[in-house]
Protein backbone atom coordinates (compact mmCIF):
# COMPACT_ATOMS: atom_id res chain seq x y z
CA UNK A 1 0.00 0.00 0.00
CA UNK A 2 1.56 3.41 -0.97
CA UNK A 3 1.37 6.42 0.99
CA UNK A 4 -1.41 7.76 -1.43
CA UNK A 5 -3.84 5.15 -0.36
CA UNK A 6 -3.35 5.67 3.23
CA UNK A 7 -4.24 8.93 2.95
CA UNK A 8 -7.72 8.69 0.51
CA UNK A 9 -8.65 6.01 3.08
CA UNK A 10 -8.58 7.74 6.39
CA UNK A 11 -10.48 10.46 5.42
CA UNK A 12 -12.90 7.36 3.69
CA UNK A 13 -12.73 6.36 7.13
CA UNK A 14 -13.49 10.36 8.71
CA UNK A 15 -16.49 10.91 7.01
CA UNK A 16 -18.03 7.68 7.39
CA UNK A 17 -17.54 8.46 11.16
CA UNK A 18 -18.49 11.70 11.30
CA UNK A 19 -21.77 10.53 8.73
CA UNK A 20 -22.71 8.24 11.11
CA UNK A 21 -21.98 9.90 14.34
CA UNK A 22 -23.93 13.07 12.93
CA UNK A 23 -27.22 11.43 13.91
CA UNK A 24 -26.76 11.33 17.92
CA UNK A 25 -29.48 12.14 19.80
CA UNK A 26 -31.87 12.60 17.25
CA UNK A 27 -35.06 11.15 16.43
CA UNK A 28 -35.23 10.32 12.79
CA UNK A 29 -38.15 11.21 11.74
CA UNK A 30 -38.39 12.03 8.19
CA UNK A 31 -38.59 15.75 8.92
CA UNK A 32 -35.11 15.24 10.80
CA UNK A 33 -33.49 13.17 8.43
CA UNK A 34 -33.97 15.27 5.21
CA UNK A 35 -34.59 18.59 6.29
CA UNK A 36 -32.44 18.41 9.22
CA UNK A 37 -35.61 19.44 11.50
CA UNK A 38 -35.38 22.86 10.65
CA UNK A 39 -32.03 23.51 12.51
CA UNK A 40 -29.38 24.44 10.94
CA UNK A 41 -27.41 27.56 10.85
CA UNK A 42 -25.41 29.84 8.72
CA UNK A 43 -22.77 27.71 8.33
CA UNK A 44 -24.22 24.24 7.55
CA UNK A 45 -26.98 25.49 5.42
CA UNK A 46 -23.41 27.66 3.63
CA UNK A 47 -21.73 24.07 3.27
CA UNK A 48 -24.67 22.70 1.63
CA UNK A 49 -25.07 25.04 -0.79
CA UNK A 50 -21.72 25.35 -1.41
CA UNK A 51 -21.40 21.70 -2.18
CA UNK A 52 -23.60 22.09 -5.47
CA UNK A 53 -20.57 24.36 -6.60
CA UNK A 54 -17.50 22.18 -5.22
CA UNK A 55 -18.70 18.65 -7.01
CA UNK A 56 -16.45 16.54 -9.07
CA UNK A 57 -17.16 17.81 -12.20
CA UNK A 58 -15.90 21.36 -11.47
CA UNK A 59 -12.85 19.62 -9.79
CA UNK A 60 -12.23 17.38 -12.91
CA UNK A 61 -13.94 19.26 -15.40
CA UNK A 62 -13.27 22.72 -14.39
CA UNK A 63 -9.92 22.29 -14.79
CA UNK A 64 -10.78 20.28 -17.49
CA UNK A 65 -12.50 23.00 -19.50
CA UNK A 66 -10.18 25.57 -18.58
CA UNK A 67 -7.41 22.87 -20.65
CA UNK A 68 -9.54 22.05 -23.35
CA UNK A 69 -11.42 24.82 -23.74
CA UNK A 70 -9.79 28.09 -22.44
CA UNK A 71 -12.22 31.33 -21.99
CA UNK A 72 -15.68 29.68 -22.36
CA UNK A 73 -14.41 28.36 -18.52
CA UNK A 74 -15.24 31.68 -16.71
CA UNK A 75 -18.86 30.79 -17.32
CA UNK A 76 -18.86 28.57 -14.53
CA UNK A 77 -17.69 31.55 -12.03
CA UNK A 78 -20.29 33.82 -13.83
CA UNK A 79 -23.13 31.87 -13.12
CA UNK A 80 -22.65 31.03 -9.61
CA UNK A 81 -22.41 35.00 -8.81
CA UNK A 82 -25.69 35.40 -10.26
CA UNK A 83 -27.64 32.49 -8.85
CA UNK A 84 -26.71 34.18 -5.57
CA UNK A 85 -28.35 37.59 -6.18
CA UNK A 86 -31.10 35.61 -6.96
CA UNK A 87 -31.39 33.37 -4.00
CA UNK A 88 -31.20 36.83 -1.97
CA UNK A 89 -34.63 37.55 -2.72
CA UNK A 90 -36.25 33.72 -3.64
CA UNK A 91 -35.07 31.62 -0.78
CA UNK A 92 -36.19 33.67 2.03
CA UNK A 93 -39.49 33.58 0.27
CA UNK A 94 -39.08 29.67 -0.38
CA UNK A 95 -38.37 29.17 3.10
CA UNK A 96 -41.16 30.93 4.48
CA UNK A 97 -43.62 29.22 2.60
CA UNK A 98 -42.03 25.49 3.26
CA UNK A 99 -41.81 26.21 7.23
CA UNK A 100 -45.69 27.25 7.06
CA UNK A 101 -46.65 24.25 5.25
CA UNK A 102 -43.90 22.40 6.79
CA UNK A 103 -42.73 20.72 3.15
CA UNK A 104 -39.85 18.35 3.07
CA UNK A 105 -39.33 18.87 -0.58
CA UNK A 106 -38.96 20.47 -3.65
CA UNK A 107 -42.18 18.55 -5.09
CA UNK A 108 -43.93 19.44 -1.81
CA UNK A 109 -43.56 22.77 -2.77
CA UNK A 110 -45.30 22.65 -6.15
CA UNK A 111 -48.38 20.19 -5.00
CA UNK A 112 -48.73 22.79 -2.31
CA UNK A 113 -48.30 26.35 -4.04
CA UNK A 114 -50.75 24.50 -7.34
CA UNK A 115 -52.85 22.36 -4.94
CA UNK A 116 -52.31 19.56 -6.84
CA UNK A 117 -50.37 16.18 -5.72
CA UNK A 118 -50.37 15.56 -9.73
CA UNK A 119 -48.17 18.41 -10.03
CA UNK A 120 -45.78 17.32 -7.27
CA UNK A 121 -45.76 13.65 -9.38
CA UNK A 122 -44.89 14.44 -12.44
CA UNK A 123 -41.91 17.25 -10.65
CA UNK A 124 -40.55 14.78 -8.68
CA UNK A 125 -40.38 12.59 -11.80
CA UNK A 126 -38.54 15.04 -13.49
CA UNK A 127 -36.43 15.68 -10.59
CA UNK A 128 -35.18 11.86 -10.15
CA UNK A 129 -34.91 11.66 -14.39
CA UNK A 130 -32.33 14.62 -13.85
CA UNK A 131 -30.48 13.53 -10.86
CA UNK A 132 -29.46 9.75 -11.21
CA UNK A 133 -27.24 10.81 -14.47
CA UNK A 134 -25.76 13.78 -12.35
CA UNK A 135 -25.28 11.09 -9.35
CA UNK A 136 -23.95 8.98 -11.85
CA UNK A 137 -21.10 11.43 -12.98
CA UNK A 138 -19.98 12.07 -9.23
CA UNK A 139 -19.54 8.16 -9.35
CA UNK A 140 -17.63 8.10 -12.41
CA UNK A 141 -15.56 11.19 -11.23
CA UNK A 142 -14.72 9.61 -7.97
CA UNK A 143 -13.58 6.03 -9.80
CA UNK A 144 -11.62 8.25 -12.10
CA UNK A 145 -9.90 10.31 -9.32
CA UNK A 146 -9.49 7.27 -6.64
CA UNK A 147 -7.95 5.07 -9.38
CA UNK A 148 -5.31 7.63 -10.71
CA UNK A 149 -4.62 8.99 -7.16
CA UNK A 150 -3.41 5.47 -6.58
CA UNK A 151 -1.58 5.20 -9.31
CA UNK A 152 -3.66 2.57 -10.49
CA UNK A 153 -3.50 0.20 -7.02
CA UNK A 154 -7.21 0.54 -6.58
CA UNK A 155 -9.59 0.03 -9.60
CA UNK A 156 -11.97 2.44 -10.42
CA UNK A 157 -15.18 -0.10 -10.34
CA UNK A 158 -13.72 -0.73 -6.73
CA UNK A 159 -13.47 2.99 -6.12
CA UNK A 160 -16.83 3.48 -7.03
CA UNK A 161 -18.24 0.30 -4.91
CA UNK A 162 -16.47 1.46 -1.96
CA UNK A 163 -17.66 5.41 -1.84
CA UNK A 164 -21.12 4.32 -3.03
CA UNK A 165 -21.58 1.94 -0.10
CA UNK A 166 -19.76 4.18 2.76
CA UNK A 167 -22.35 6.86 1.75
CA UNK A 168 -24.97 4.74 1.44
CA UNK A 169 -24.44 3.48 5.29
CA UNK A 170 -23.91 7.09 6.45
CA UNK A 171 -27.43 8.47 4.21
CA UNK A 172 -29.62 5.71 5.98
CA UNK A 173 -28.33 6.78 8.99
CA UNK A 174 -27.85 10.18 9.48
CA UNK A 175 -29.89 11.60 6.44
CA UNK A 176 -28.65 15.15 5.77
CA UNK A 177 -27.17 15.53 8.97
CA UNK A 178 -24.74 13.20 7.36
CA UNK A 179 -23.99 15.04 4.74
CA UNK A 180 -23.64 18.05 6.21
CA UNK A 181 -21.08 16.93 8.74
CA UNK A 182 -18.78 15.38 5.80
CA UNK A 183 -19.47 18.60 4.07
CA UNK A 184 -17.47 20.44 7.23
CA UNK A 185 -14.09 18.00 5.99
CA UNK A 186 -15.21 18.34 2.41
CA UNK A 187 -14.72 22.28 2.33
CA UNK A 188 -11.76 22.32 4.30
CA UNK A 189 -9.62 19.85 2.21
CA UNK A 190 -10.93 21.53 -1.38
CA UNK A 191 -10.06 24.90 0.15
CA UNK A 192 -6.49 23.87 0.92
CA UNK A 193 -5.93 21.48 -2.14
CA UNK A 194 -7.40 24.21 -4.62
CA UNK A 195 -5.37 27.26 -3.81
CA UNK A 196 -2.32 25.29 -2.92
CA UNK A 197 -2.23 23.97 -6.43
CA UNK A 198 -3.30 26.63 -8.11
CA UNK A 199 -0.61 28.99 -6.95
CA UNK A 200 2.21 26.31 -6.87
CA UNK A 201 1.83 24.60 -10.33
CA UNK A 202 1.62 27.93 -12.20
CA UNK A 203 4.83 29.48 -10.25
CA UNK A 204 6.59 26.27 -10.30
CA UNK A 205 6.61 25.69 -14.20
CA UNK A 206 6.19 29.17 -15.09
CA UNK A 207 7.48 31.14 -12.52
CA UNK A 208 3.53 32.96 -11.95
CA UNK A 209 0.12 34.00 -13.26
CA UNK A 210 0.57 36.46 -15.51
CA UNK A 211 3.76 34.88 -17.11
CA UNK A 212 1.91 31.67 -17.50
CA UNK A 213 -1.02 33.42 -19.14
CA UNK A 214 1.49 34.68 -21.61
CA UNK A 215 3.07 31.60 -22.52
CA UNK A 216 -0.73 30.48 -23.20
CA UNK A 217 -1.36 33.52 -25.55
CA UNK A 218 1.73 33.06 -27.12
CA UNK A 219 1.33 29.63 -27.74
CA UNK A 220 -2.65 29.67 -28.63
CA UNK A 221 -3.70 32.99 -29.61
CA UNK A 222 -7.29 33.82 -28.62
CA UNK A 223 -7.55 30.59 -26.46
CA UNK A 224 -8.30 32.33 -23.14
CA UNK A 225 -11.29 34.89 -24.70
CA UNK A 226 -14.48 33.83 -26.01
CA UNK A 227 -14.50 32.33 -29.79
CA UNK A 228 -16.06 34.66 -32.64
CA UNK A 229 -18.18 31.39 -32.96
CA UNK A 230 -19.57 28.44 -31.06
CA UNK A 231 -18.80 29.30 -27.48
CA UNK A 232 -19.04 33.15 -28.29
CA UNK A 233 -20.42 36.03 -26.52
CA UNK A 234 -23.74 35.27 -26.97
CA UNK A 235 -23.66 31.68 -26.24
CA UNK A 236 -21.49 32.95 -22.59
CA UNK A 237 -24.59 35.23 -21.63
CA UNK A 238 -27.42 32.94 -22.88
CA UNK A 239 -25.60 29.80 -20.96
CA UNK A 240 -24.99 32.18 -17.61
CA UNK A 241 -28.57 33.34 -17.43
CA UNK A 242 -29.88 29.63 -18.22
CA UNK A 243 -27.36 28.34 -15.69
CA UNK A 244 -28.41 30.90 -12.71
CA UNK A 245 -32.19 30.71 -12.88
CA UNK A 246 -31.75 26.48 -12.84
CA UNK A 247 -29.23 26.72 -10.27
CA UNK A 248 -31.37 26.25 -7.25
CA UNK A 249 -33.92 23.84 -9.01
CA UNK A 250 -32.04 20.73 -8.70
CA UNK A 251 -34.38 19.13 -6.29
CA UNK A 252 -31.47 18.43 -3.68
CA UNK A 253 -30.65 21.90 -3.31
CA UNK A 254 -33.51 23.22 -3.55
CA UNK A 255 -34.37 20.53 -0.48
CA UNK A 256 -31.29 22.13 0.99
CA UNK A 257 -32.99 25.33 1.45
CA UNK A 258 -35.49 23.95 4.10
CA UNK A 259 -32.46 22.99 6.07
CA UNK A 260 -32.13 26.80 7.40
CA UNK A 261 -33.25 27.75 10.95
CA UNK A 262 -33.92 31.34 9.62
CA UNK A 263 -34.32 33.34 6.47
CA UNK A 264 -31.47 35.67 7.22
CA UNK A 265 -29.14 32.35 6.99
CA UNK A 266 -29.87 33.07 2.87
CA UNK A 267 -29.26 36.42 3.10
CA UNK A 268 -26.16 35.83 5.28
CA UNK A 269 -24.91 33.66 2.57
CA UNK A 270 -25.64 35.47 -0.37
CA UNK A 271 -22.65 37.67 0.57
CA UNK A 272 -20.11 35.43 1.75
CA UNK A 273 -20.76 32.75 -1.35
CA UNK A 274 -19.92 34.81 -4.51
CA UNK A 275 -16.67 35.21 -2.76
CA UNK A 276 -16.48 31.95 -1.92
CA UNK A 277 -16.69 30.53 -5.14
CA UNK A 278 -13.46 32.08 -6.47
CA UNK A 279 -12.02 29.21 -4.96
CA UNK A 280 -12.54 27.70 -8.56
CA UNK A 281 -10.21 30.20 -9.89
CA UNK A 282 -7.80 28.31 -8.62
CA UNK A 283 -9.10 24.90 -10.21
CA UNK A 284 -9.28 26.57 -13.22
CA UNK A 285 -5.21 27.84 -12.83
CA UNK A 286 -3.93 23.81 -12.57
CA UNK A 287 -5.95 23.47 -16.17
CA UNK A 288 -4.01 26.11 -17.71
CA UNK A 289 -0.89 25.50 -15.98
CA UNK A 290 -1.31 21.81 -17.51
CA UNK A 291 -1.87 23.10 -21.38
CA UNK A 292 1.75 23.46 -22.38
CA UNK A 293 3.35 20.76 -19.74
CA UNK A 294 1.45 17.94 -20.51
CA UNK A 295 -0.40 18.37 -23.95
CA UNK A 296 -1.54 15.65 -25.54
CA UNK A 297 -4.59 14.90 -23.21
CA UNK A 298 -7.34 14.67 -26.15
CA UNK A 299 -11.34 14.84 -25.97
CA UNK A 300 -12.66 13.73 -22.59
CA UNK A 301 -9.34 12.80 -21.21
CA UNK A 302 -8.92 16.76 -21.11
CA UNK A 303 -10.70 15.85 -16.98
CA UNK A 304 -7.57 14.31 -16.23
CA UNK A 305 -5.55 17.44 -16.51
CA UNK A 306 -5.07 18.40 -13.03
CA UNK A 307 -4.57 14.71 -11.62
CA UNK A 308 -1.87 13.92 -14.33
CA UNK A 309 -0.14 17.27 -13.83
CA UNK A 310 -0.12 16.41 -10.07
CA UNK A 311 1.28 13.24 -10.47
CA UNK A 312 3.94 14.40 -12.49
CA UNK A 313 4.67 16.79 -9.74
CA UNK A 314 4.16 16.10 -6.72
CA UNK A 315 5.26 13.00 -3.81
CA UNK A 316 2.62 10.27 -3.64
CA UNK A 317 1.39 11.99 0.02
CA UNK A 318 0.40 14.98 -1.78
CA UNK A 319 -1.40 13.49 -4.42
CA UNK A 320 -3.10 11.07 -1.59
CA UNK A 321 -4.60 14.35 -0.25
CA UNK A 322 -5.87 15.39 -3.50
CA UNK A 323 -7.45 11.99 -4.03
CA UNK A 324 -8.96 12.19 -0.69
CA UNK A 325 -10.63 15.75 -1.59
CA UNK A 326 -11.87 14.17 -4.91
CA UNK A 327 -13.39 11.94 -3.32
CA UNK A 328 -15.47 13.79 -0.74
CA UNK A 329 -16.46 16.11 -4.12
CA UNK A 330 -18.33 13.22 -5.27
CA UNK A 331 -19.76 11.86 -1.48
CA UNK A 332 -21.21 14.94 -0.25
CA UNK A 333 -23.70 15.48 -3.28
CA UNK A 334 -23.86 12.12 -3.61
CA UNK A 335 -25.19 11.58 -0.24
CA UNK A 336 -27.44 14.50 -0.82
CA UNK A 337 -28.75 13.40 -4.20
CA UNK A 338 -29.62 9.98 -2.49
CA UNK A 339 -31.41 11.19 0.30
CA UNK A 340 -33.34 14.22 -2.45
CA UNK A 341 -34.25 10.96 -4.67
CA UNK A 342 -35.58 8.70 -2.08
CA UNK A 343 -37.44 11.31 -0.48
CA UNK A 344 -39.13 12.09 -3.45
CA UNK A 345 -40.34 8.46 -4.69
CA UNK A 346 -41.31 7.96 -1.17
CA UNK A 347 -42.93 11.08 -0.18
CA UNK A 348 -44.36 12.79 -3.47
CA UNK A 349 -44.71 9.40 -5.60
CA UNK A 350 -45.74 6.28 -3.36
CA UNK A 351 -47.87 8.22 -0.76
CA UNK A 352 -49.81 10.22 -3.08
CA UNK A 353 -50.98 6.72 -4.73
CA UNK A 354 -51.46 5.11 -1.44
CA UNK A 355 -52.60 8.36 0.66
CA UNK A 356 -53.32 5.67 3.50
CA UNK A 357 -49.49 5.38 4.08
CA UNK A 358 -48.49 6.37 8.09
CA UNK A 359 -45.35 8.77 7.96
CA UNK A 360 -43.55 6.53 9.84
CA UNK A 361 -43.95 4.05 7.49
CA UNK A 362 -43.40 6.78 4.13
CA UNK A 363 -39.84 7.70 6.31
CA UNK A 364 -39.19 3.92 6.20
CA UNK A 365 -40.03 3.38 3.04
CA UNK A 366 -37.43 6.35 1.97
CA UNK A 367 -34.29 5.16 4.00
CA UNK A 368 -34.90 1.77 2.01
CA UNK A 369 -35.09 3.59 -1.38
CA UNK A 370 -31.37 4.85 -0.77
CA UNK A 371 -29.96 1.46 -1.49
CA UNK A 372 -32.41 0.95 -4.29
CA UNK A 373 -31.04 4.11 -5.93
CA UNK A 374 -27.70 3.21 -4.98
CA UNK A 375 -27.94 0.53 -7.35
CA UNK A 376 -29.31 1.94 -10.10
CA UNK A 377 -26.92 4.39 -10.14
CA UNK A 378 -24.26 1.77 -10.28
CA UNK A 379 -26.05 -0.22 -12.97
CA UNK A 380 -25.70 3.27 -15.21
CA UNK A 381 -22.19 3.98 -14.28
CA UNK A 382 -20.22 0.42 -15.30
CA UNK A 383 -23.16 -0.28 -18.05
CA UNK A 384 -24.74 3.40 -18.98
CA UNK A 385 -22.70 4.39 -22.40
CA UNK A 386 -23.71 6.95 -24.34
CA UNK A 387 -27.65 6.99 -22.94
CA UNK A 388 -26.44 8.50 -19.87
CA UNK A 389 -24.35 11.41 -21.54
CA UNK A 390 -27.62 12.18 -23.64
CA UNK A 391 -29.08 12.33 -19.97
CA UNK A 392 -26.75 14.50 -18.18
CA UNK A 393 -26.77 16.78 -20.92
CA UNK A 394 -30.08 17.54 -20.30
CA UNK A 395 -30.65 17.72 -16.42
CA UNK A 396 -29.74 20.65 -16.17
CA UNK A 397 -31.90 22.17 -18.63
CA UNK A 398 -34.77 19.70 -17.67
CA UNK A 399 -34.62 21.24 -14.13
CA UNK A 400 -34.77 24.11 -15.55
CA UNK A 401 -38.02 24.12 -16.63
CA UNK A 402 -39.23 24.27 -13.39
CA UNK A 403 -38.02 27.60 -12.97
CA UNK A 404 -41.35 30.09 -14.48
CA UNK A 405 -44.02 28.07 -12.64
CA UNK A 406 -41.88 28.30 -9.12
CA UNK A 407 -41.24 32.12 -9.45
CA UNK A 408 -44.70 33.00 -10.25
CA UNK A 409 -45.97 30.68 -7.51
CA UNK A 410 -43.79 33.16 -5.60
CA UNK A 411 -45.59 36.55 -6.50
CA UNK A 412 -48.97 37.91 -5.23
CA UNK A 413 -51.07 37.65 -7.76
CA UNK A 414 -50.16 34.55 -9.27
CA UNK A 415 -52.37 33.98 -12.72
CA UNK A 416 -50.78 30.43 -13.19
CA UNK A 417 -53.02 27.35 -12.87
CA UNK A 418 -52.40 23.79 -11.59
CA UNK A 419 -53.20 23.37 -15.70
CA UNK A 420 -50.53 25.77 -17.05
CA UNK A 421 -47.97 24.37 -14.38
CA UNK A 422 -48.21 21.13 -15.40
CA UNK A 423 -48.87 21.97 -19.28
CA UNK A 424 -45.78 24.26 -19.21
CA UNK A 425 -43.34 22.05 -17.46
CA UNK A 426 -44.35 18.69 -20.44
CA UNK A 427 -43.64 21.09 -23.10
CA UNK A 428 -40.53 22.06 -21.87
CA UNK A 429 -39.44 18.84 -20.66
CA UNK A 430 -40.47 17.39 -24.26
CA UNK A 431 -38.46 20.37 -25.68
CA UNK A 432 -35.98 19.46 -24.15
CA UNK A 433 -35.60 16.01 -24.63
CA UNK A 434 -36.17 16.52 -28.43
CA UNK A 435 -33.15 18.63 -28.59
CA UNK A 436 -30.80 17.10 -26.88
CA UNK A 437 -31.38 14.00 -28.50
CA UNK A 438 -31.66 14.73 -31.99
CA UNK A 439 -28.28 17.40 -31.13
CA UNK A 440 -29.99 19.90 -32.25
CA UNK A 441 -29.02 23.86 -32.24
CA UNK A 442 -30.43 27.16 -32.74
CA UNK A 443 -28.04 26.72 -35.64
CA UNK A 444 -29.53 23.67 -36.75
CA UNK A 445 -32.87 24.45 -36.52
CA UNK A 446 -32.37 27.79 -37.95
CA UNK A 447 -29.50 27.86 -40.25
CA UNK A 448 -30.43 31.14 -41.42
CA UNK A 449 -30.33 33.17 -38.07
CA UNK A 450 -27.01 35.98 -37.77
CA UNK A 451 -24.34 34.03 -36.41
CA UNK A 452 -24.99 35.25 -32.57
CA UNK A 453 -28.36 33.92 -32.50
CA UNK A 454 -27.11 30.68 -33.64
CA UNK A 455 -24.68 30.46 -30.76
CA UNK A 456 -27.46 31.15 -27.95
CA UNK A 457 -27.84 28.60 -25.56
CA UNK A 458 -30.55 25.98 -27.23
CA UNK A 459 -32.30 25.65 -23.77
CA UNK A 460 -33.50 29.28 -24.29
CA UNK A 461 -35.48 27.66 -26.74
CA UNK A 462 -37.34 25.24 -24.52
CA UNK A 463 -37.86 27.74 -21.62
CA UNK A 464 -39.89 30.07 -24.07
CA UNK A 465 -42.33 27.32 -25.42
CA UNK A 466 -42.55 26.53 -21.62
CA UNK A 467 -43.50 29.82 -20.44
CA UNK A 468 -45.90 30.51 -23.81
CA UNK A 469 -47.81 27.16 -22.69
CA UNK A 470 -47.91 28.14 -19.15
CA UNK A 471 -49.68 31.35 -19.86
CA UNK A 472 -52.05 30.08 -22.83
CA UNK A 473 -52.80 27.15 -20.72
CA UNK A 474 -53.17 28.88 -17.45
CA UNK A 475 -55.65 31.36 -19.67
CA UNK A 476 -57.95 29.12 -20.87
CA UNK A 477 -59.34 27.10 -17.87
CA UNK A 478 -59.30 30.58 -15.20
CA UNK A 479 -62.46 32.00 -17.35
CA UNK A 480 -64.84 28.44 -17.22
CA UNK A 481 -63.86 28.38 -13.12
CA UNK A 482 -64.32 31.60 -12.64
CA UNK A 483 -67.92 31.36 -13.94
CA UNK A 484 -68.47 28.01 -12.24
CA UNK A 485 -67.41 30.05 -8.85
CA UNK A 486 -69.67 32.81 -9.77
CA UNK A 487 -72.46 30.59 -10.97
CA UNK A 488 -71.59 28.52 -7.03
CA UNK A 489 -72.07 31.75 -5.23
CA UNK A 490 -74.98 32.90 -6.16
CA UNK B 1 -35.31 51.71 2.11
CA UNK B 2 -36.29 48.74 0.41
CA UNK B 3 -35.43 50.11 -3.18
CA UNK B 4 -31.92 49.78 -1.82
CA UNK B 5 -32.67 45.81 -3.49
CA UNK B 6 -32.50 47.66 -6.93
CA UNK B 7 -28.98 47.54 -6.50
CA UNK B 8 -29.02 43.21 -7.20
CA UNK B 9 -29.49 44.45 -10.80
CA UNK B 10 -26.39 45.78 -11.08
CA UNK B 11 -24.13 42.37 -11.13
CA UNK B 12 -26.73 41.35 -14.06
CA UNK B 13 -25.56 44.18 -15.89
CA UNK B 14 -22.27 44.21 -15.20
CA UNK B 15 -21.18 40.46 -15.72
CA UNK B 16 -23.86 39.98 -19.40
CA UNK B 17 -24.12 43.43 -20.48
CA UNK B 18 -20.42 44.22 -19.96
CA UNK B 19 -19.09 40.86 -21.29
CA UNK B 20 -19.19 41.86 -24.95
CA UNK B 21 -16.84 44.85 -23.99
CA UNK B 22 -14.58 42.84 -21.56
CA UNK B 23 -13.73 39.78 -23.86
CA UNK B 24 -10.02 40.20 -25.00
CA UNK B 25 -7.30 38.89 -23.31
CA UNK B 26 -5.07 42.09 -22.75
CA UNK B 27 -4.23 44.04 -20.83
CA UNK B 28 -2.98 41.54 -18.21
CA UNK B 29 -4.93 42.70 -14.97
CA UNK B 30 -3.16 41.67 -11.90
CA UNK B 31 -2.20 38.34 -13.75
CA UNK B 32 -5.20 37.79 -15.58
CA UNK B 33 -6.48 38.20 -19.01
CA UNK B 34 -8.72 40.95 -19.08
CA UNK B 35 -12.02 38.94 -19.60
CA UNK B 36 -11.02 37.14 -16.27
CA UNK B 37 -10.24 40.30 -14.39
CA UNK B 38 -13.64 41.36 -15.25
CA UNK B 39 -15.66 38.86 -14.24
CA UNK B 40 -13.60 38.25 -10.65
CA UNK B 41 -13.54 41.75 -10.05
CA UNK B 42 -17.62 41.87 -10.86
CA UNK B 43 -17.98 38.48 -8.70
CA UNK B 44 -16.15 40.41 -5.68
CA UNK B 45 -18.24 43.61 -6.43
CA UNK B 46 -21.18 41.20 -6.16
CA UNK B 47 -20.22 40.47 -2.22
CA UNK B 48 -20.10 44.00 -1.39
CA UNK B 49 -23.32 44.84 -3.35
CA UNK B 50 -25.11 41.79 -1.06
CA UNK B 51 -23.45 43.52 2.05
CA UNK B 52 -24.32 46.80 1.21
CA UNK B 53 -28.03 45.93 0.53
CA UNK B 54 -27.92 43.30 3.70
CA UNK B 55 -27.05 46.18 6.03
CA UNK B 56 -30.32 48.78 4.68
CA UNK B 57 -32.59 45.73 4.35
CA UNK B 58 -35.66 46.76 6.73
CA UNK B 59 -36.76 42.80 6.11
CA UNK B 60 -33.43 41.80 7.69
CA UNK B 61 -33.92 43.69 10.67
CA UNK B 62 -37.62 42.23 10.98
CA UNK B 63 -36.75 38.87 10.87
CA UNK B 64 -33.83 39.61 13.28
CA UNK B 65 -36.10 40.71 16.09
CA UNK B 66 -39.03 37.95 15.78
Amino acid sequence: MNGALIIIFAFLLLSLYLGVQARKGKDMNLEQWTVGGRGFGTIFVFLLMAGEIYTTFTFLGGSGWAYGKGGPTFYIIAYGCLAYVLSYWMLPKVWKYAKEHQLMSQSDFFASKYNSPLLGVLVSLVGVVALIPYLVLQLKGLGIIVSEASYGTISSAAAIWIGVLSVTVYVMISGIHGSAWTAVVKDIMILVVAVFLGLYLPFHYYGGIEPMFTAIEEAKPGFLALPDKGMSVSWFISTVLLTALGFYMWPHTFGSIYSAKSANVFRKNAMILPIYQLVLLFVFFVGFAAILQIPHLEGSDADLALLRLSIQTFDPWVVGLIGAAGLLTAMVPGSMILMTASTLLAKNVYKVFSPSATDEQVAKLAKYLVPVIALISLYFTFRGGNTIVALLLMGYSLVTQLFPSLVLSLMKNNFVTKQGAFAGIIAGVVTVAYITLSGSSIGTLFPSLPQAVQDLNVGIIALIVNIVVTVVVSWIPTRSVSVDTEKSTM
Amino acid sequence: MKGIRWLMVLPFLGILGGIPFANKVTPYVLGMPFILFWIVAWVILTSVIMAVVYRFDPEVREEERT
